[in-house]
């Protein structure tokens, strides 16, 4: 029943729909399924094909008839066909494959989610195991929550005095504040019954940590883990685009510059794809951790 | 049989002992809309070995006696003693098993059992762990379960599962909060004659929380009826006669047991009581003054 939701919820994980689906039919209608007869693959890929064909046709259209400046899909893939064949040439340090970009993006977008998971995820333990450190810094926690990420930007930028700490910088500020907030809830949300076993037991401090705290909380962190890298790749771009350098953000904003919109509609294409993995890659491991479902 | 002075005298000596003594126990709860006295003056000597239950309606402060007899709750007044020692805060010489199993489900059942062995036995070499984790598996007939997580098992099996983890740390006390509460007809009475089985093994001193008057007269030597709260206490202690080793279809044809049952249920659902929580109920319709004071 639960993993039915799962896929509901993080629905487009092709890889782990389609092993199921043979499962279920050399099983015939398993407990899992409510539905008997189901039309095999239509609602998982007719018809999200189908949808993807239909936004494809608008966009054509669009092309066509209200904006003939923006390139249709065709005009799209002829254009970039060179960015899309061979995305990691090297033509000097303005001039980079589409694959370099992604891979400047995702080191900046690593070492400020590292960082953030780094320095979250223990003030998140903190924060819910002791109420009086909460009370101390929620409101600081409240006020610095809602702030736009690129608002951060100048003063990494005048801290760090380089771009690409401050675009780190960002990344890590925004990142960190679903980490702390998860991470606290899942204390706050541990059974009083697993305390008291712990107490009756005389737990070491190690031990009441390693077997209980934390397996009780990982599946929490890893929700605001999952949150986390959304809004970091979310705001890479964003930031790159003012910060410059090598980067699928700044590349973005340098194709504009060139008036290549079809790099461009490539390159969000791709935002979109990377994104979409990220954000899966995320929910799969936090899966592994999640006592619920495992 | 020959007959042996000793074992009378030891016999004497254990009902003498006053082994677990609950003593002028009140607890008295301090919330935002003002004072709420949960239990007083509750007195309570249990012998070495005996098992004992509490029987009461729900909210008559049973569950709470017994967490503060596993020191998971302080009192407000009063002190637990337990082989002539003051009771400071929980401690595995009182083994716990909760309504709710309260098993870890991100360990295996052997992992359960393991994590409170090696807690309690750090002497133990690995290898008398791992085999006092087997044993007490055994003993509740869940050996083949060892490497399953808590969510793969039913209710009962769980809770047989909390009953070994309990007994797995030699407990001098178990404490068992109304622990087939949430369980089928069916399961609840294997599981009574399987803790009647183990008890009778064991001889471990018992204290159990219970509404259920059959299960109290199956297992108990005595039974001790608490009043209505607020300020809830022990209205009425039952000795249960029957001998043992006690067999539930026996038990049920016993000339006793229907008269023992009803002394029970006379007290709960009796006229003086049925009057006194009906008058409770009026008053508490009049107003909150009854139930809370202010700060």
């Amino acid at each position: 029943m639960e993993k039915v939701e799962m896929e509901v919820m993080y629905g487009g994980e092709v890889e782990e729909t389609i092993p199921r689906r043979e499962e279920e039919t050399e099983e015939g209608p398993g407990p899992k399924s409510r539905r008997p007869f189901r039309l095999p693959r239509l609602d998982r890929l007719i018809l999200p094909l189908l949808v993807l064909l239909v936004a494809l046709g608008i966009w054509e259209t669009v092309h066509q008839t209200v904006a003939p400046m923006l390139p249709g899909p065709v005009q799209t893939v002829a254009k970039s066909w060179d960015l899309i064949r061979d995305p990691f040439f090297d033509r000097g340090p303005n001039n980079k494959g589409l694959g370099w970009q992604l891979l400047y993006s995702l080191r900046r977008v690593a070492v400020g989610f590292s960082l953030a998971a780094a320095v979250g995820i223990p003030i998140g333990f903190l924060i819910g195991a002791a109420p009086t450190f909460h009370r101390a810094v929620n409101p600081l926690i409240q006020i610095l929550r809602p702030i736009s990420p690129l608002a951060w930007l100048p003063i990494g930028l005048a801290t760090f005095k380089a771009a690409n700490p401050a675009a780190t910088f960002v990344i890590f500020i925004t990142a960190i504040w679903p980490i702390i907030l998860n991470t606290a809830f899942g204390v706050q949300k541990i059974p009083n019954d697993y305390i008291a076993v712990a107490r009756i037991l005389k737990l070491s401090s190690w031990r009441r940590f390693t077997k209980i705290l934390l397996p009780a909380t990982l599946p929490y962190t890893f929700t605001g883990l999952r949150i986390s890298v959304g809004i970091a790749w979310l705001v890479i771009v964003a930031a790159e685009m003012l910060t410059g350098g090598i980067g699928i953000g700044f590349f973005v904003w340098d194709e504009w510059n060139n008036l290549s919109l079809e790099h461009i509609i490539l390159a969000i294409f791709v935002i979109g794809v990377v994104g979409l993995i990220l954000d899966s890659a995320m929910g799969r491991l936090g899966r592994r951790f999640d006592y619920e479902i495992r | 049989m020959k007959y042996d002075e000793s074992i009378d005298r030891d016999l004497i000596k254990r009902i003498e002992t006053n082994y677990l003594e609950i003593s002028q126990v009140s607890k008295t709860f301090e919330g935002a809309n003002g004072v709420y006295p949960a239990l007083r003056g509750i007195d309570l000597k249990i012998r070495k070995g005996e098992f004992v239950t509490l029987i009461g309606h729900s909210g008559c402060g049973k569950s709470t006696l017994l967490s503060i007899v596993a020191g998971l709750v302080a009192p407000s007044q009063g002190v637990i003693i337990l082989e002539g020692k003051e009771i400071d805060g929980p401690g595995p010489d009182r083994g716990v098993v909760f309504q709710n199993h309260a098993l870890l489900p991100w360990l295996t059942c052997a992992e359960n059992i393991a994590l409170a062995v090696e807690a309690v036995f750090p002497q133990m070499s690995r290898s008398e762990q791992k085999e006092r984790v087997a044993h007490f598996l055994e003993m509740v007939g869940l050996t083949d379960a060892a490497r399953k997580r808590p969510a793969e098992l039913s209710g009962g099996m769980r809770q047989r599962v909390g009953i070994a983890r309990a007994l797995a740390i030699r407990p001098k006390v178990l404490l068992l909060d109304e622990p087939f509460g949430a369980l089928d007809a069916l399961t609840r009475g294997n599981l009574q004659d399987e803790l009647l089985r183990i008890w009778e093994k064991f001889g471990t001193t018992v204290l159990m929380v219970t509404h259920d008057v059959d299960e109290a007269l199956l297992l108990s030597d005595r039974v001790v009826m608490m009043t209505q709260g607020p300020g809830a206490t022990i209205g009425r202690i039952v000795p249960i006669p029957f001998r043992r080793p006690r067999s539930r279809i026996e038990l049920v044809r016993q000339s006793g047991y229907q008269h023992w049952k009803g002394e029970i249920l006379e007290f709960l659902y009796g006229k003086g009581e049925m009057k006194r929580r009906s008058d409770r109920a009026d008053a508490s319709v009049k107003g909150p003054a009854l139930v809370t004071m202010p700060q």
